[in-house]
């Protein structure tokens, strides 16, 4: 933990920005350059920062679950979807089903976006926990 | 309905892992889905050979999307075998870690990375693309380093730097040869590489990567000159790791020997097939020696493992239906006796101390005379004792190298035998007759009842496959003949996969005799 009041500040004005930024990226990915994995990494990126202002804990605390659930859940939502082709009308495992502009691959990349997301952040937390030790 | 049973041997475990990490919290409901999830997989796995030998090979396209764009899952007699005993492999590690694996090693997520192996393994038995292949071994390299480092004890992490160095290598050598491949041809589902790389008019760089592949799959398979490793990390990590590693690891690796050198690069065999057989050879009597040389149990199982690698890998070699019939029996053979004997392994050394340094080992037979029964099932299977499943491996893959003429390799096989029946003669002197050293530090009753009964039950169910199998081989026999007839004649898994006739394919060394099993 950095004790910087002009990295708190900045942390507080960034983490919104990011969040809001990572999930544009997921978004965009969708049929242009982006998608779940680099949204992944700004999102961390941005709790990360957070954890380096104010400290491991305050960043759990603001997180409210632990960054492994995250991960576990992200892979049930990246896996789940696959199979709603096949429910519908027998199609193959991983067979895409759209409603409009939204199908399950925007539901796959929801789940990349989570694995990521927990996957960083547990080793940030992992990490940081034995520094401040 | 059979599109998924083809998928599920990746789907079930994926979807297991997952519900473990969301449970991350609470150990007893990863356990039961852990068990849940290596049961499911049993039941896929069976289901799925059942379809396989009564209605044909089975094909997905992933998505929709058609051979060769897509990523296709395939599962022929080979594939569907591998998954069957992979699966049940599983179900029985997964079974001994609920007694076995201690608070620190479950908490760190134990059950959660065993089922992203498991994953790995099938995903590398089931899938018809290079590529995904190679996604697959990622898959269980990854988990394998989490597995092989969790405990962190000082010794583990000097295993695991050694088996990250060694296996990064690999991977990067199994990258450049697909790369290269995907250069020269345009494509990486091997059904549609079968009929390509025949066309390629530059053959030499088809051998030259061929040879990339025998290096890369060959540091997976622990064949020499890439064995090194193994002895060294095997015996490090805890006891259910270290059964599923023996079992289905390096096996991994030879499978995919297997199915890429029956079905891609089958132009040049003489020199490919030669180098393999030369490996073979040597990695046979290597292994043995030095599993002769080693003072502790665990490390003999270690270079045990290596050297039997030798043998499948000799059957290949061979490529004479017969040969690779041979060659899928004593894998069966292999993974399930390799896997009963560390976990073996592990209930000694709970015995004796935490130790399996032969020093330290003796009167198992006045401690445990129940584990001794136990236990020489799997050392009688190792010897090639008839009528145990070890006897018959050896007989087929004998029969296979004298009809071929290749009697340095049969000379070789059967010297690696004797040399096996030394060193079990030799872990029975010390383990079972030899008076023990100090009185047990640990009797094995001083575990609760339940415990003790989750440690022991996978060793007999293991005990009991290797039995019936050695008693009644017929129906594994011709199980292995259809594998060897599917993979020499690799028309019918073409023709599944792009629903196309292929052009005729170039033969193996000898191959087009179709001549029935004994």
């Amino acid at each position: 933990m950095m004790d910087s009041l002009i990295l708190r500040t900045g942390v507080r004005l960034l983490l919104p920005l990011m969040l809001l930024f990572s999930i544009f990226i997921l978004w965009r990915g969708h049929n242009e350059p982006g998608g779940g994995f680099v949204g992944g990494l700004i999102c961390a990126v941005g709790f990360a920062l957070h954890a380096l202002a104010f400290g491991v804990r305050a960043m759990r605390l603001l997180l409210k679950v632990d960054p492994r659930t995250v991960l576990g859940a992200g892979l049930l939502v990246g896996i789940l979807p696959g199979f709603v082709g096949g429910l519908l009308s027998g199609a193959p495992y991983m067979t895409s089903q759209w409603l409009g502009a939204v199908g399950t691959p925007l539901l796959f990349d929801i789940g990349v976006y989570l694995v990521v997301v927990g996957a960083i952040l547990t080793m940030v937390e992992t990490l940081m926990e034995e520094g401040e030790d | 309905m059979n599109a998924w049973l083809t998928a599920a041997p990746i789907l079930i475990p994926m979807l297991t892992a997952a519900l473990c990490m969301v449970a991350w919290k609470h150990p007893v409901v990863q356990r039961g889905l852990s068990l849940l999830g290596s049961i499911a997989l049993v039941a896929a796995g069976g289901a799925l050979l059942s379809i396989v030998l009564n209605q044909g090979i089975q094909v997905v396209q992933m998505g929709a999307w058609a051979a060769p764009f897509g990523i296709t899952l395939v599962a022929d007699p080979l594939s569907a075998l591998m998954v069957l005993i992979a699966a049940v492999m599983g179900f029985c590690v997964a079974l001994h870690a609920l007694g076995d694996i201690d608070p620190v090693r479950e908490k760190g997520g134990h059950h959660a990375v065993f089922q992203i192996l498991m994953t790995g393994v099938c995903g590398a038995f089931v899938t018809g693309d290079l590529f995904n292949l190679y996604v697959w071994f990622e898959v269980m390299l990854i988990s394998s380093f989490v597995l092989l480092s969790l405990g962190g004890l000082r010794e583990q992490i000097d295993a695991a730097i050694k088996y990250v160095a060694i296996n990064m290598v690999a991977t990067a050598c199994l990258l450049l040869a697909v790369a290269l491949l995907y250069g020269v041809t345009g494509t990486l589902n091997m059904a549609d590489l079968s009929i390509r790389v025949p066309e390629v008019p530059n053959q030499p760089v088809i051998s030259a990567i061929a040879v990339l592949f025998i290096i890369a799959f060959g540091m997976k398979a622990a064949l020499f000159p890439f064995f090194f490793w193994l002895p060294a990390t095997y015996h490090t990590p805890s006891v259910a790791v270290q059964a599923i590693f023996a079992g289905l690891l390096t096996k991994v690796g030879v499978y995919a020997l297997m199915r890429v050198f029956t079905l891609i690069f089958t132009g040049d065999s003489g020199w490919t097939h030669g180098i393999l057989m030369v490996m073979a050879g040597i990695t046979m009597i290597v292994g043995v020696l030095g599993s002769l040389a080693a003072r502790d149990l665990n490390r003999a199982w270690s270079w045990q493992v290596v050297a039997h690698i030798g043998s499948m890998v000799m059957g290949l070699a061979i490529a004479t239906p017969l040969a690779l019939a041979a060659a899928a029996f004593y894998m069966v053979h292999d993974i399930i006796v390799k896997t009963n004997l560390f976990l073996g392994a592990g209930l000694v050394r709970r015995l004796a101390g935490g130790s399996t340094d032969y020093a330290r080992l003796g009167g198992l037979f006045k401690t445990a005379p129940w584990l001794c029964l136990l236990l020489f099932v799997p050392l009688g299977s190792l010897a090639g004792f008839p009528p145990l499943s070890g006897f018959w491996g050896k007989l087929l893959l004998v029969r296979a190298g004298l009809e071929t003429e290749h009697y340095v390799m049969v000379g070789l096989l059967l010297v690696t035998g004797l040399l096996t029946i030394w060193l079990v003669g030799r872990v029975w002197a010390e383990m079972v007759w030899k008076a023990p050293a100090e009185p047990p530090a640990m009797a094995i009753s001083t575990l609760s009842f339940g415990r003790t009964y989750l440690l022991i039950l996978p060793l007999l169910l293991l005990s009991l496959i290797t039995v019936s199998i050695g008693l009644q081989p017929e129906r594994l026999l011709n199980l292995a003949g259809q594998v060897g007839h599917s993979l020499t004649d690799t028309s019918a898994y073409v023709q599944a996969v792009l629903g196309t006739t292929p052009s005729p394919q170039p033969t193996l060394l000898g191959a087009l005799e179709t001549e029935a099993m004994p």
